[in-house]
């Protein structure tokens, strides 16, 4: 027993480090994605988090595979593709989501480009995927100070960023500064995601914000409830995963998302407001 | 659609400085000589109109007929092409809104008292706790729309009549004196409409005006004493007898048709 969960954490200093920034991340991660998925917001959020491959691509030209660097060009990169797809879809009559979808293939593509034109395969496959594995002090630090911000900002902001949620019009109407809740939550979506991005790579970055927000909606009716299940999936998803990965030799990000997959699948099948139970009368 | 990914750059969009504030004088909103247009067309065109504080108000008129751009308008989100909005001794913040009730997702996991306790934040802000006395009031609020017992229930568990009551209930909490009512009544059940409509009636009684843009034409005729038949340049305003009569009705269906045969033959259908 010991052996199977506890010891190749104890033994290793590395995946010591990779649990850690795993834990950091979900606790930021949950309550981000809880609200990504209630202001429907996911695609904003794929995009976001494709976007930043071309900006990391960038810092990685400058600064080497350093998370610093690329999680700056990729915050800056995300932030000016997201709000370009909002001028298309706004100025055109393309919808936010073609635009969005256009523009986060392209970002993809040009990101690709440039890192296998500048670096290696190997370079590529990392932040294609995540090197979780090498987190080292300053990744660390970058994740876990982006954690707390993350909650200190959401604990200030709970009250009226719920109303924006709900009802943006209502915000707006009754001179609420909605505008700026908005953004700032767009903020942190950014930023969790560019901590995402070191543990699971571009591709999968939004997987551990999505998937246990999407989970914990099957079991809580509660924000803040929610809050507390989609994390603690997160946290879970995290464990089991670099487990997996260590004992059967798997990568460790697609195993990461994977196991916030198959608890996914289990809500569905169990969780109070799941699939099955559905059936038997709702409410 | 407002809601949804909505736009990034809704973020950036602000109440439009459109409307005038004046003091002295009766209390009012004023619109004159108002014209909206939007790109490809005219919604609005030469609206004049008082609506005086307190009374009563429904707004009528075909689909794309300019009721939901003036209510836009006249909160400031939707900017004027030419004329004039002016509240007289009262100001924009003054003004409480309700949304048509599609905009809102009713499966969001909040409780009916999350929701009205919405109502009362201008007055906490976003640290502050809810005093004894606003709880009092969110109660009281709450047994007005006849959901006494409904403060822990969760929104998805409402029927679409309950729900519109919850939102009621916000708006008593908002306790402004202008209230705006964008199409309350539409998939609600019979009952709740005659209960939100004493509601209304309150309302007025207690010195509010009260405007709300309907489609049902037997229920304006029966609650209110006023009424504006708005379609595009066609619009008659006043006591709602002389307004919804026939040959207003009729005149009001063929400029409609005119505009549809046109939308029908241009690029932008």
């Amino acid at each position: 027993m010991v052996d199977f969960f506890i010891s190749p954490f104890a033994d290793y200093m590395f995946l010591r480090r990779a649990l850690m920034a795993c834990m950091a991340l979900a606790l930021g991660c949950g309550p981000v994605g809880v609200l990504l998925v209630l202001r429907r917001m996911s695609l904003m959020g794929d995009a976001l988090s494709h976007a930043i491959l071309p900006g990391a691509a960038i810092g990685f030209l400058i600064g080497g595979l350093s998370l610093p660097a690329m999680g700056l060009g990729g915050f800056v990169v995300g932030f000016i593709v997201a709000s370009l797809s909002g001028v298309i879809s706004r100025f055109t009559i393309l919808n936010e989501d073609a635009s969005f979808a256009g523009f986060y293939l392209i970002s993809l593509a040009l990101g690709v480009l440039i890192i296998s034109t500048q670096g290696s395969q190997v370079d590529l496959m990392h932040i294609l995927f995540g090197t979780i594995l090498a987190v080292d002090n300053t990744s660390l630090f970058m994740v876990t100070g982006i954690t707390t911000f993350t909650l200190c900002i959401l604990a200030i902001i709970y009250r009226p960023l719920l109303i924006e949620c709900f009802d943006p019009g209502f915000l707006r109407v009754i001179g609420g500064w909605g505008g700026m809740y908005h953004f700032l939550f767009l903020v942190l979506v950014a930023l969790n995601l560019v901590a995402a991005f070191q543990a699971l790579g571009t591709l999968m970055a939004l997987g551990m914000m999505m998937l246990p927000a999407v989970s914990s909606r099957l079991w809580a009716r509660h924000v803040w409830s929610l809050f507390l299940f989609s994390s603690f999936f997160a946290v879970l998803s995290g464990y089991f995963g670099l487990l997996l990965s260590y004992h059967l030799e798997w990568p460790s990000g697609p195993s990461i998302i994977l196991m916030a997959g198959l608890i996914y699948a289990l809500s569905l099948l169990i969780a109070p407001f799941g699939a099955l139970k559905r059936q038997q009368g709702r409410d | 659609m407002e809601h949804a990914s909505s736009s990034f750059w809704n973020i950036f969009q602000k109440k439009h400085k459109v409307i005038h504030c004046e003091t002295g004088g009766p209390p009012e909103i004023e619109i004159r000589d108002l014209t909206v247009a939007y790109p490809h067309n005219t919604v609005i065109s030469g609206l004049t109109c008082h609506f005086n504080i307190p009374s009563l108000w429904a707004i009528v008129g075909p689909n794309g007929g300019g009721k939901s751009t003036l209510l836009r308008t006249l909160l400031g989100l939707q900017k004027p092409t030419t004329g004039k909005v002016i509240f007289r001794g009262f100001c924009p913040c003054d003004v409480a809104y309700l949304a048509q009730q599609n905009q809102l997702d009713r499966r969001f996991p909040l409780t009916v008292g999350d929701t009205i306790a919405m109502g009362l934040f201008r007055e906490v802000g976003i640290f502050r706790r809810y005093t004894k006395e606003q709880r009092g009031k969110m109660q009281a609020a709450l047994e007005q729309v006849g959901l006494a017992s409904f403060a822990k229930t969760p929104l998805q568990a409402l029927s679409g009549g309950q729900f519109q009551r919850v939102l009621f209930a916000r708006l008593i909490l908002q306790d402004a004196p202008v209230i705006f009512l964008d199409e309350p009544f539409t998939g609600v059940d019979t009952r709740t409409i005659a209960d939100l409509m004493k509601l209304v009636h309150v309302w007025v009684e207690e010195k509010r005006l009260v405007i709300a843009v309907l489609h049902d034409t037997a229920l304006v005729n029966e609650h209110f004493p006023n009424t504006l038949l708005l379609a595009r340049q066609f619009y008659r305003e006043g006591a709602t007898e002389k307004v919804l009569t026939k040959t207003n009705i009729q005149s009001m269906i063929e400029t409609s048709q005119a505009w549809e045969a046109m939308i029908g033959e241009g690029p932008h259908g």
